[in-house]
């Protein structure tokens, strides 16, 4: 803290804390994204299936952007905490232990969450190869559970008969998915604003730290291991919430849900739209499921080998030089931005 | 007893010859290649392609899905993967997980998606009775090809030249550079070699494991356990621990048939938290 010694200059915990602040604060763009969600409810009635699936995917993606944007942890296993979710809503729906909708959400993030607590001390140890290892045998053996386990969760054929309640004792989900939107809709906003506020706080700079160069961050006093462990089971309890809005919104949980390459499609969502500014993975999931309805409709069966093209591509044009080519247009609409609201951003 | 130990031998043989490609990979570059099935599977429907289509002799048609792959393995090499060397992780397993369904597709738009076996030939069919052990022929042949071509790599890495310039690599790259080594050119015929013989576990394996278009995924993780539990700095590390692989595979899957799969991924877990340079690795630096 070089600044601090000047002594023109506020003392530091002022400086960080109106850092903090000022990265904190809501930029015109981000609020508008969110009413142009807002509007689709009302604008776009015909496609909230399509929506829906968008926005499951979206928080999907945000879950993977916490712990690899933030914290820098490579995982090819996502969809582990995205089935246990999932599995858990389709069980207490179809037993009837929760009939409330929301509240099962609730119970399944919790339960998704404690599998990310369990879970975390294996990716604590060990290189980026033992990391990609472990949560892909984790997601393996979850799978492996849930085939096996045929009595509990229908193994192959999947968990069938799951009647959903009403949401809050009151919207029933329609068959057009327009309550099934709104739901999912209203989930990710405030699981989006949760995380927001999140990565904008001292936890998620020190995050950050880790990310850059975990020795030093535990030399300047960071608790690398703990900070580690609760973002891995933050990251848990999100994807077991989009599982769980997947379980909800179609009735139907099925091995599918632990595949390798749902977790493999969802870094492609997540590179797609950028790591490590939480909007990264929801415009990537709208880019996502849109291509994969143009191009599945021309070929359905090799809808892979695009994905595949286009990791390849992106990976051999270099994301950053991705991030450059936009940020000419990045730069402008900040310019656009400040001349809109000029007030806001004087201080800088 | 016996015989699932052969027949967990055999597996386990095929394991290494497979993957024995990719612990080189990941040990001279550091290079996470996920897509190193893709070589298997691209000598397995070669073989499949000139044995039950064109009618080539089986053993003929070996050395051809080896050169198939290993010429595919040096293509790619050259033209996409010395992009990606110096790249972080991430990228790399993007990028190779790209290659893994790109090649997933186009073989189920070449071939199709059915599962195919290699058509072996009569007098490798049935099996020999010794004193109560079922030795099958196939798998013996399978024994003996990839025990004759894991001494051959052994030799190869500690006797010549080559081996030498190899192991110098893996060991300390930079330093190696700076002796006056050719260390891309090295790891070009490495990569080469190493696509080469997965391309000829893959023929060989046609007709044990079977060929579908998802082969690169369903064995990405068996090959990866390999090379993790081996680790990457000996060719007998991966050579022990494909065999306890197989074994253990094969046993367990005859054994305890509920427990099914996931014995091996626990198992691997388990390793890893416990030793994670491979069980069979000198203290290495990386």
């Amino acid at each position: 803290m070089s600044k601090a010694a000047h002594p023109a200059a506020p003392a530091p915990t002022v400086a960080v804390a109106a850092s903090l602040a000022g990265r904190a604060r809501w930029h015109p763009l981000e609020v508008a994204f969110w009413l142009a969600a807002l509007a689709t409810v009302f604008l776009l009635p015909s496609r909230h299936l399509i929506l829906t699936e968008i926005a499951i995917l979206g928080l999907f993606a945000l879950s993977l952007d916490l712990i690899l944007g933030y914290a820098g942890i490579i995982s090819l296993g996502h969809a582990a905490a995205f089935g246990f979710g999932a599995y858990a809503a389709g069980l207490l729906a179809k037993h009837q232990l929760i009939g409330e909708p929301l509240l099962a959400l609730i119970a399944s993030g919790a339960a998704a969450t404690v599998l990310g607590l369990l879970t975390s001390v294996l990716v604590l140890r060990g290189s980026d190869l033992t990391r990609i290892m472990v949560t892909l045998g984790v997601a393996l053996v979850l799978r492996e559970i849930a085939n096996r386990s045929a009595w509990l969760t229908g193994g192959a054929d999947g968990l069938q008969g799951i009647e959903i309640g009403p949401l809050l004792g009151v919207f029933r989900f329609d068959m057009f998915g327009h309550t099934a939107y709104g739901y999912c809709l209203a989930v990710l906003f405030a699981l989006f604003l949760l995380a927001r506020r999140l990565v904008h706080s001292p936890f998620g700079l020190s995050l950050q730290a880790i990310k850059g160069n975990p020795l030093r961050a535990a030399s300047v006093g960071v608790p690398v291991d703990g900070r580690l462990i609760a973002v891995y089971a933050i990251a848990a309890g999100y994807a077991g919430v989009a599982g769980a809005l997947l379980t909800q919104t179609t009735a139907f949980a099925s091995l599918d849900v632990f595949s390798f390459e749902r977790s493999a499609d969802l870094l492609l969502v997540l590179i797609i739209g950028g790591t490590g500014y939480l909007y990264g993975g929801l415009i990537g999931a709208i880019l996502f499921k849109l291509m994969q309805d143009v191009l599945s409709a021309l070929t359905p069966q090799y809808w892979p080998f695009w994905v595949g093209l286009l990791l390849v591509a992106i990976v051999l044009v270099g994301r950053e030089r991705i991030g450059t080519a936009l940020a000419p247009a990045r730069t402008l609409a900040e310019r656009l931005a400040r001349r809109l609201a000029p007030h806001r951003d004087a201080w800088r | 007893m016996l015989t699932i130990l052969f027949d967990g031998i055999a597996y386990g043989m095929l394991l290494f010859v497979l993957a024995c490609g990719l612990a080189v990979t990941l040990g001279l570059m550091n290079f996470v290649n996920l897509a190193h099935g893709a070589f298997a599977m691209a000598g397995g429907y070669c073989t499949v392609a000139l044995v039950n289509r064109a009618g080539v002799p089986f053993l003929a048609a070996l050395p051809v899905a080896f050169l198939f792959s290993a010429l595919l393995g040096f293509i790619l090499e050259r033209l996409l993967y010395v992009h990606v060397y110096r790249r972080s992780h991430l990228d790399q397993v993007l990028f190779t997980i790209g290659l893994v369904f790109m090649a997933v597709a186009a073989v189920d738009y070449v071939m199709g998606s059915a599962q195919v076996f290699v058509r072996v030939p009569p007098w490798l069919e049935g099996k020999w009775d010794v004193i109560g052990v079922g030795i099958g022929r196939y798998r013996l042949l399978v024994i003996v090809l990839c025990g004759a071509l894991s001494l051959l790599l052994q030799l190869a890495v500690s006797r010549t030249r080559f081996g030498s310039r190899l192991r110098a690599s893996v060991d300390d790259a930079r330093v190696a550079r700076g002796l006056g080594i050719n260390v891309s050119a090295v790891f070009a015929l490495t990569f080469a070699v190493g696509s080469g013989l997965a391309g000829l576990g893959g023929a060989l394996g046609g007709e044990l494991l079977g060929l579908d278009p998802t082969f690169p995924l369903k064995y990405m993780i068996y090959f990866l356990i390999v090379v993790t539990v081996g680790g990457t700095t000996s060719i007998s590390g991966p050579f022990l621990a494909s065999l306890l692989l197989g074994i253990g595979d094969v046993a367990g899957k005859y054994y305890v048939p509920t427990f099914g799969a996931f014995a091996i991924y626990t198992i691997m877990i388990a390793v890893l938290l416990w030793r994670p340079q491979g069980l069979f690795a000198r203290g290495a630096a990386r």
